[in-house]
C-alpha cells in the first residue's frame, strides 16, 4: 500500500525539513530588531503605566508613593479633561470636514486644463511643507493679529471692528491654521484620484445625458470614496495629537477654550509638574485613540471592500 | 428618424488636419462601418458625430436639424464605447437605467425599459451584479443595453468587439446584426478590421489619412474598387498588385488580382512559380507562391489541393476578375 507514497513522502519530508530549517535560521536573525523594537514600544509603556499609579510630582523630588488609581479619577473628574475631549474632536473634525470638502474642490479646480497648471499645483502643496510652529506663528501675527494683522486690516478697510480670533475664537482658529495646513495633503491625494478617473466615462455620462453636478454626483464623489477614506484615516491619526498649533498660539487658552487631549497632558506634565496625573492622562489617551481606530478601521474596511 | 449628414466637416488638432474636409451622407436605418487603418481618423469622425469633439469647420446635421453646436446629449445618439465605460460601482440595472434617470423619467417607466432591455440583451439574470463580476461579453451587452434604453436616433460604436476574444468577437457581431434588423436604428460602427466591415456594413466607408477613400456596399467596394488602398484594404488575404511589365500588358501601371480569382495548375498556366508556403485551413489552402519575374502571389486553392513547399505550380488570373490602376492608383475602368 504504501509503496507507490513512499518515493514522494520522502522527497516532501526533505523539503520540510529544509523550510523548516531555513524558517528557523530566519527567525533567529530577525529576533534582535525584534526584541529591539518590542522593547522601544514596552519599556516607555511600562513606565508610563507604572507612573500613573505614583503620587509623583517634580516639585517634590524623592517623595513618590504608591498612590492607586487616585491620578486616574483625578484626571477624569477634572472639568478641563471633558473639555479637552470636546476639542480634540472639534479640532479632528473640523479639520477633516474643511480639508476634504475644500480638497475635492480644488483637485476638481486643479484637474482641468489652465495656463500655468505646474506652478499652480507647486503653490498648493507648499502649506503642507511649512512646519506646523512656523504656519502657526505666522497665522497668529500676520493674519489673525487684532492690530497689525492681514484681516484687521481688511476689517478696518470695510470700517469694521477687528476681530481678536485668537482671544475670542480660539478653538475655530485653531482648526482654521491645521486645516490650511492639510488642505495640501488631501488635495494631492484627491488630486491623483481624480486623474485616475476613466475619461471614457465621463463621456459615456455625457452622452447620457449627465450635466456637470449629476456627473460629479454618481460618477466622481463614488470614484473618489477610496481616496477620501485614506485621506481621513491619515488625517486622523495626525489630528489627535495637535500640539505644536496650539502651543506657539493660544497655549490652550483662553483658559482650556483650545485645550485638547495632547495639550492637557503636556500642561499637567511640564505646567503643573504633575507626572503621575499627566502619565494617567497619557493611557488615557492611549485607550481613547484606540477606540477612534477601532472606529476607523471598520469604516476603512468596508470602503476599501467595496 | 435617424439620418445624419457632415457637410465639409474638418477637425484640426494644432496643426495637424486628422480630417481636412468630409461630406457624408447617412440614410435612416443604415448600418454604416467607418473602417481603416488606425491613425486614420475614423475615431474622431466618430466623437465629432457624437459631440465629443467640437468641429472646426462644417456643419453636422441630424434628422434635418443643424447639430453642429448641440451638446452630446441633446444629439439624440447613444454610443458603445472601446473600453465599455461601464459605471464601476453601480449595478447592471443602475448602469442600463442611468440614462432615463439623467432624462428625468418616472421609476415604473425606468423598470419596465430596463427589464425590455435586459431580456433583449439576455442580462436578466445579472442585473444585481456589478460589472466587474461580470464577463467581457456580457459587459459589452450592459453597454448596448445603457445605448438603447433610450431609443436613440442613431447608435454609435466605437470598436467596441477589440476587447473581447476571436471567438465571442464572431458571436457578437451577430448578435449586434440581429439587433440591428429588430430596431431598425441607424448604426454607425468604427472598425479596423475589414472582416467585421464586410459582414455588418449595409454601407462601408474606407477612410484613410483623414479622407473618404470610398463609400459603398460590402460587395461593391469588394468587386468595384476605386484605388489601390481600398482594393488593398478590402479582402482576405488582401489582393496581389503586379506592376511592370506584366501590367504593361494589360495597359496599366499597377495590376491587381484577388488570391481566389488565381486558377492553379501543376502543369499549365501562364505564371509559373514555386509554393513558398501553404497555409492549409481545411476548407481552403493558401499558397504562398513566389512568381518568377512578379515576386510573391498568394492564390487560394480548394482544400484538397495538393502541393507542399518548393513544389512548382502554374497560376493563371481570371480576366475578368482583373484589376488595373493608373500610377495615382486610381482604377481604370
Amino acid at each position: 500500500m504504501r509503496v507507490p507514497f513512499s518515493e514522494p513522502r520522502r522527497l516532501h519530508t526533505g523539503d520540510a525539513m529544509a523550510t523548516l530549517h531555513t524558517r528557523s535560521a530566519a527567525r533567529l536573525m530577525i529576533a534582535p530588531s525584534v526584541l529591539l523594537l518590542l522593547a522601544w514600544m514596552i519599556v516607555p509603556l511600562a513606565m508610563t503605566l507604572y507612573f500613573s499609579l505614583l503620587r509623583y510630582n517634580l516639585l517634590m523630588p524623592g517623595m513618590e508613593e504608591f498612590a492607586g488609581l487616585t491620578n486616574y479619577t483625578y484626571f477624569l473628574t477634572d472639568p478641563a479633561f471633558f473639555q479637552a475631549i470636546f476639542n480634540t474632536l472639534a479640532i479632528v473634525l473640523g479639520v477633516l470636514f474643511i480639508t476634504v470638502v475644500g480638497g475635492t474642490a480644488l483637485a476638481l479646480l486643479l484637474d482641468q486644463p489652465m495656463f500655468g497648471q505646474g506652478i499652480v499645483r507647486i503653490l498648493v502643496i507648499a502649506p503642507f511643507l511649512i512646519m506646523p510652529t512656523v504656519a502657526a506663528l505666522v497665522w497668529k501675527n500676520m493674519f489673525m493679529n487684532p492690530v497689525n494683522g492681514l484681516f484687521a486690516w481688511l476689517a478696518k478697510l470695510l470700517g469694521l471692528q477687528p476681530f481678536d480670533f485668537l482671544a475670542n475664537a480660539p478653538l475655530l482658529s485653531i482648526i482654521l491654521i491645521v486645516a490650511w495646513q492639510w488642505l495640501p495633503f488631501a488635495t494631492l491625494i484627491l488630486l491623483t484620484a481624480l486623474q485616475s478617473l476613466d475619461e471614457e466615462q465621463k463621456e459615456a455620462a455625457q452622452m447620457d445625458g449627465a450635466g456637470a453636478v449629476s456627473r460629479f454626483i454618481y460618477l466622481v464623489l463614488p470614484h473618489l470614496s477610496r481616496a477620501i477614506t485614506v485621506v481621513i484615516l491619515i488625517q486622523t491619526i495626525f489630528l489627535l495629537s495637535v500640539f505644536a498649533e496650539i502651543l506657539v498660539t493660544t497655549n490652550g487658552g483662553p483658559g482650556t477654550q483650545s485645550t485638547n487631549l495632547t495639550f492637557l497632558v503636556y500642561a499637567q506634565a511640564l505646567l503643573q509638574f504633575d507626572v503621575g496625573g499627566a502619565s494617567a492622562g497619557g493611557i488615557i489617551a492611549v485607550i481613547l485613540a484606540n477606540i477612534v481606530a477601532f472606529f476607523l478601521m471598520r469604516m476603512i474596511g468596508k470602503t476599501l471592500e467595496a | 428618424m435617424g439620418s445624419i449628414t457632415l457637410k465639409n466637416v474638418s477637425k484640426v488638432f494644432g496643426a495637424h488636419a486628422v480630417i481636412p474636409s468630409i461630406d457624408l451622407d447617412i440614410t435612416d436605418g443604415e448600418f454604416v462601418v467607418f473602417v481603416g487603418p488606425s491613425g486614420c481618423g475614423k475615431s474622431t469622425l466618430l466623437r465629432l458625430i457624437a459631440g465629443l469633439e467640437d468641429v472646426s469647420d462644417g456643419e453636422i446635421v441630424i434628422d434635418g436639424r443643424n447639430a453642429t453646436e448641440l451638446p452630446p446629449a441633446k444629439r439624440g445618439l447613444s454610443m458603445v464605447f472601446q473600453s465599455y465605460a461601464l459605471y464601476p460601482h453601480m449595478s447592471v440595472r443602475s448602469n442600463i437605467a442611468f440614462p432615463l434617470k439623467m432624462a428625468g423619467e418616472d421609476k415604473a417607466t425606468i423598470d419596465k425599459k430596463v427589464q425590455d432591455a435586459a431580456r433583449v440583451l439576455n442580462l436578466t439574470d445579472y442585473l444585481d451584479r456589478k460589472p466587474r463580476q461580470l464577463s467581457g461579453g456580457q459587459r459589452q451587452r450592459v453597454a448596448i443595453g445603457r445605448a438603447i434604453v433610450r431609443q436613440p436616433g442613431a447608435f454609435l460604436f466605437d470598436e467596441p468587439l477589440s476587447n473581447l476574444d476571436a471567438a465571442l468577437r464572431v458571436n457578437m457581431r451577430l448578435e449586434i446584426s440581429q439587433l440591428h434588423q429588430q430596431l431598425k436604428t441607424t448604426m454607425v460602427y468604427v472598425t479596423h478590421d475589414q472582416v467585421e466591415a464586410m459582414t455588418m456594413a449595409d454601407k462601408i466607408v474606407v477612410l484613410n489619412r483623414g479622407r473618404i477613400e470610398q463609400v459603398g456596399s460590402p460587395l461593391d467596394l469588394y468587386r468595384r474598387p476605386d484605388n489601390l488602398f481600398v482594393a488593398g484594404f478590402i479582402g482576405s488575404p488582401r489582393m496581389n498588385f503586379i506592376s511592370g511589365a506584366p501590367a504593361a500588358d494589360h495597359g496599366a501601371h499597377t495590376i491587381g488580382i484577388r488570391p481566389e480569382h488565381i486558377a492553379l495548375s501543376t502543369d499549365q498556366g501562364i505564371w509559373r512559380g514555386t509554393v513558398g508556403v501553404a497555409e492549409h485551413l481545411g476548407s481552403d489552402t493558401f499558397l504562398h507562391v513566389n512568381a518568377d519575374g512578379i515576386g510573391t502571389l498568394t492564390a487560394r486553392v480548394g482544400g484538397d489541393f495538393a502541393v507542399t513547399h518548393g513544389d512548382q505550380v502554374f497560376l493563371t488570373p481570371d480576366p475578368q476578375h482583373l484589376h488595373r490602376f493608373d500610377e495615382k492608383g486610381m482604377a481604370i475602368r
